[in-house]
């Protein structure tokens, strides 16, 4: 069996096994040991590299976001072990929803990988569909007035993205035809990438519209943005960790692939201004939003539009730096943000509640989690030394470099941001404590979240010497 | 110009005028017989392309059309109607008169959009996706200016019928019966969620603009 | 030869409207289980209005009385335009779609002119009920025969009949379209049911009949020939266009013209059936809705000239 059998089998059979088991101890632990395996299963990419086909493919771009997915995979779900447990403790979820869950969970972590490895633009497509189904049914497990509100709009809101989206890749294919001729040729990416030059040029700006606006939707940029803090804010916390940290990415990585045949094609519209417009739009949107959140999950949710809008400008930008400092960011973002989500989860656990004006001090009453947290937010607000400060540096100084003007609203935006996040940070770190010391939460809960921050600190001073170079050759890719 | 060309052109013509029936409707199970309609009107298309580019597998995706969306589907939306007790009529955001102009309008601009940059394309192709990409903007339309989810949903459903059409016109398009299948799943779930969750009991009507009430700040 | 077929086709305007009108009223007594009256009624109504006295109020003025005859010579001119069995007539050089629409609007406008004149509300109200529907019909009917006219690069109905007899039109969408059109339009232009219901003297619902509520004798026969001589032309135009089979040409000679008599009176036996069994399968709309009704008219036809740009620039 091929490693990337194996990275898309294991979740699709878990997933179908998971819905058969009633225990939920055992099926939280099935699910840890499904998304172990997928883990290792990708690691193993590193050393093969399978040949593509017209279907699946693995090439320098997706392999890093195959491993960043299998890993925040695998400790979001071991974040939800004790997540899970206590929930199910206080009765806010019974059995039968825990099943559907897990098996949600794997069929999730499907579609993702498998959007990834999706040579076949159609299959990419559904795929993507697949995860908005999976993604809505668990937004709306707590079945509460707001959950079903909130998945509902999700459900609305994204199913109309990617049916535009897909309006862009029959748009696409028309586009390939005459060049190409009919067949699946003309859908997988690798062939699409290596003919472009000879689509019709006007064809394709007009698909990427609709593209951007269907995947732009379903990466939450603004100003298409509206389902996302409120799925993040309503549903559980483990799967705000892997909307914010998986799915947007997955959403941009699709964008991006779009991008880059329209930069192979190099008579088409150009999509840079059209990518900075956005990302510029939700960073600075987002930035001001974020002193009026009163709901720490919220707060977080906009803060994951700003970065997805960061990350959108840098690849607009393009260029070797930005498109670096873009990677880079991403994958940052995953790891800080699934980490901030693991610790709002706990905090919002044992304060029993989600508003930030009733949390405070953490770091007095519950120091171990208290001061990861603050760590998480100071890397996602952007301090240095840690990861984040290095991507959103590299943004800035080849913006500076290239289009100076464009880096004055960037700047204005990074600051609002950092401004809020730190505000509402002190007043949820320090101070006196409005949570007991009495509260407990489960110690394996923690794991996850210091691996990441561990990692995002780790990146911030130094880059394993393979990661860079593969970063800069993706980089190029991208163009 | 030849008879295949015409006959498709008459039923894609047909599936965009249904398009602005929909949007004409004031009451709820005249939408969604014109649905129905629309539906049964692009499993024909559908049967059409497949005969004339030869392509049996087209004949899945009228099959699913007719059976799915212009059979199942409009009788689960008829019972869901009397069995939550929806409004029979169809609430607007913005008048019938004013919502078919605009409809003529996004059919003028996907006409002027698509036909210069198809040059390379077939007839048969450039002006099918003229057509479909006018239903899929209609029905964005629709449930732009629709306040009940029903009607909404049914906006939903006529965009989808639009992209069917434009699968079934580009010729060799692979995997469209897969997506057709994907999309009815998608539809099936809609279908079920409002069942499922009795949005009416929660939130006392399927309008949405009670939900908007409850968004932002807790 | 044309100034001979001319005549007879203007004779058999007049000749065959109150028959077509018969027809419909039957049709519409036998569906409904009635016996109804037999399909010449009407020429008798008319023979016995031509005979009542003529009673005129008080304050109509010269136009009152000079409408009625107006009217029914403008309406007739436009009918008598109409290839019915043969395109080769006298009038066929002055037969333009854009004349035919002017004629019967100015054949509106001194009717409404007479609905007024006697200052009665219930003129009041039909006139301004007919203005509103002819403000709605005006514009769908003339982007029909935009429609038309680009379809078959003419707008005079003889060039018409000729390019689809040649078939340089064939299966199109924009014709479907246009037709449908031009029937809404007919409905509404003729006081049909859903606009208007031609048997009621209901007094909110009635528009033409209660333009016409203060004529009687000679000049309501008139009034009256007229409405019947516009539902026949209607009926023709149709027919001529969407329908031309059977038309003679010129040059077809006596079994040509045999042929489109024959053809012609199928085509008129055939609509008046279908209008009869159209009107007894809806009810009336409530005034409020014919903009819809009409709006749904001009609609199409406006779709069927955008439509026409896609295929035309294929």
């Amino acid at each position: 069996m091929t490693p990337v059998g194996l990275i898309l089998g294991t979740p699709l059979l878990a997933a179908l096994v998971l819905a058969w088991i009633t225990d939920y101890r055992l099926s939280s632990a099935l699910n840890l040991l499904a998304s172990l395996i997928t883990f290792g299963a990708s690691l193993f990419l590193f050393g093969v590299r399978i040949p593509d086909s017209l279907w699946l493919f693995v090439d320098d771009f997706n392999i890093y976001l195959v491993v960043l997915t299998a890993f925040v995979g695998l400790t979001t779900s071991l974040f939800s072990v004790g997540y899970i447990a206590r929930e199910k403790a206080e009765g806010h979820l019974t059995a039968r929803h825990l099943r559907f869950y897990h098996a949600m969970y794997q069929g999730f972590l499907f579609t993702m990988l498998l959007a990834l490895l999706a040579n076949n633009l159609g299959v990419m497509w559904v795929a993507i569909e697949g995860a908005t189904l999976t993604t809505v049914l668990m937004v709306s497990l707590y079945r509460t007035r707001e959950s079903i509100e909130a998945a509902w709009k999700y459900f609305i809101l994204c199913s109309v993205g990617i049916a535009l989206a897909l309006f862009g890749i029959i748009l696409i294919y028309l586009a390939a035809q005459p060049a190409m001729g009919p067949g699946p040729e003309a859908m997988a990416w690798t062939e699409v990438l290596r003919a472009a030059g000879r689509f019709e040029p006007a064809l394709m700006s007009l698909a990427f519209v609709f593209l951007l606006v269907g995947y732009g939707t379903k990466a939450g940029l603004a100003p298409l943005h509206a389902w996302l803090p409120d799925a993040h804010a309503e549903g559980p916390t483990p799967i705000s960790a892997v909307l914010s940290g998986l799915l947007l990415n997955v959403a941009l990585y699709a964008l991006l692939r779009f991008k880059m045949i329209l930069t192979a094609n190099g008579a088409a519209l150009d999509p840079g201004p059209l990518l900075i417009g956005m990302g510029l739009t939700s960073l600075l949107l987002a930035g001001f939003m974020l002193y009026r959140r009163n709901d720490i999950k919220r707060l977080f949710a906009y803060s994951s539009i700003e970065h997805m809008g960061i990350i959108t400008f840098a690849f607009g930008m393009g260029g070797a730096v930005a498109n670096f400092a873009g990677l880079l960011h991403m994958t940052m973002h995953s790891l800080a943000k699934s980490a901030i989500f693991f610790a709002v989860g706990i905090i919002s656990q044992i304060a029993g509640t989600k508003k930030i004006a009733d949390i405070r001090g953490l770091t007095v009453s519950h120091p171990l989690l208290g001061w990861s947290f603050l760590v998480a937010v100071a890397a996602i607000a952007g301090l240095p030394p840690l990861g984040i400060f290095m991507s959103e540096f590299l943004v800035v100084s080849s913006t500076f470099a290239r289009q100076p003007w464009l880096a004055v609203p960037l700047l204005i935006g990074l600051l609002v941001a950092f401004g809020a996040l730190i505000l509402k940070l002190t007043g949820l770190a320090f101070g006196p404590p409005s949570i007991g010391a009495s509260q407990r939460y489960h110690p394996l809960a923690l794991a996850p979240l210091f691996g990441h921050v561990a990692l995002v600190a780790v990146a911030g001073i130094w880059l394993p010497e393979p990661l860079l170079r593969w970063f800069q050759i993706v980089a190029r890719l991208l163009g | 110009m030849n008879f295949h060309y015409s006959a498709a052109h008459l039923i894609g013509a047909l599936v965009l005028l249904l398009g602005f029936q929909l949007l004409y409707q004031r009451r709820i199970a005249a939408v969604i017989r014109s649905f129905a309609v629309q539906a049964a009107a692009l499993a024909l298309a559908a049967a059409w392309q497949a005969y004339i580019q030869d392509s049996p597998h087209l004949y899945i995706t009228a099959a699913i059309a007719l059976v799915f969306k212009a059979m199942i589907v409009p009788f689960a939306l008829n019972w869901l109607v009397v069995r939550l007790g929806i409004h029979k009529t169809v609430e607007t955001a913005l008048g019938i008169g004013p919502t078919m102009m605009i409809g003529v309008a996004l059919v003028a601009l996907s006409i002027v959009l698509v036909l210069p940059v198809t040059q390379n394309a077939s007839a048969l192709t450039r002006e099918n996706l003229a057509l479909a990409m006018s239903v899929v903007l209609l029905g964005l339309l629709m449930m732009i200016t629709r306040r009940n989810a029903v009607s909404q949903v049914v906006g939903f459903m006529a965009l989808e019928n639009g992209l069917i059409l434009a699968a079934v016109g580009v010729k060799g398009m692979p995997l469209v019966v897969e997506m057709s299948i994907a999309f009815s799943v998608l539809v099936a779930m809609i279908l079920f969620g409002i069942f499922f969750y009795r949005i009416r009991e929660r939130f006392d009507s399927l309008d949405l603009h009670y939900l908007e009430s409850f968004r932002g700040e807790r | 030869m044309s100034a001979v077929w001319q005549i007879l086709q203007a004779l058999l305007c007049v000749a065959l409207a109150p028959l077509l009108t018969g027809i419909v009223r039957w049709v519409k007594a036998r569906l409904v289980g009635r016996r109804g009256a037999s399909p010449i009624q009407p020429y008798r109504d008319l023979i016995r209005l031509l005979r009542k006295e003529l009673v005129l109020a008080q304050d109509a003025s010269w136009l009152f009385r000079a409408a009625p005859y107006l009217v029914f010579s403008l309406t007739w001119l436009a009918a008598a335009m109409v290839p019915a069995f043969t395109t080769n007539l006298l009038l066929i050089p002055a037969a333009d779609l854009i004349t035919l629409v002017a004629l019967l609007g100015a054949a509106r406008f001194f009717l409404a002119l007479a609905g007024l004149d006697v200052g009665t509300s219930f003129g009041g109200i039909g006139t301004s009920r007919e203005m509103m529907i002819a403000s709605l019909a005006e514009p769908a009917m003339l982007m029909i025969v935009f429609t038309l006219s680009l379809l078959a690069g003419t707008t005079a109905p003889a060039r018409i009949v000729d390019h689809v007899l040649a078939g340089g039109i064939g299966l199109e969408v924009s014709m479907g379209m246009a037709l449908i059109a031009l029937i809404l339009v007919a409905i509404a232009e003729n006081g049909r049911i859903p606009i208007d219901n031609p048997a009621t003297h209901l007094e909110l619902t009635m528009v033409h009949e209660a333009m016409v509520l203060e004529y009687s004798g000679r000049h309501l026969a008139l009034i009256e020939a007229a409405s019947m001589v516009r539902l026949l032309l209607y009926v023709s135009l149709l027919a001529c266009i969407f329908a031309p089979w059977g038309i003679s040409q010129s040059g077809k000679g006596e079994i040509g013209i045999l042929i489109g008599l024959a053809s012609y009176g199928a085509k008129i036996a055939l609509g008046a059936v279908a209008l009869g069994v159209f009107e007894t399968a809806i009810a009336k709309m409530r005034v409020f809705r014919y903009a819809d009704f009409l709006g749904g008219a001009l609609l199409l036809a406006v779709l069927a000239t955008i439509v026409l740009y896609v295929s035309e620039a294929v």
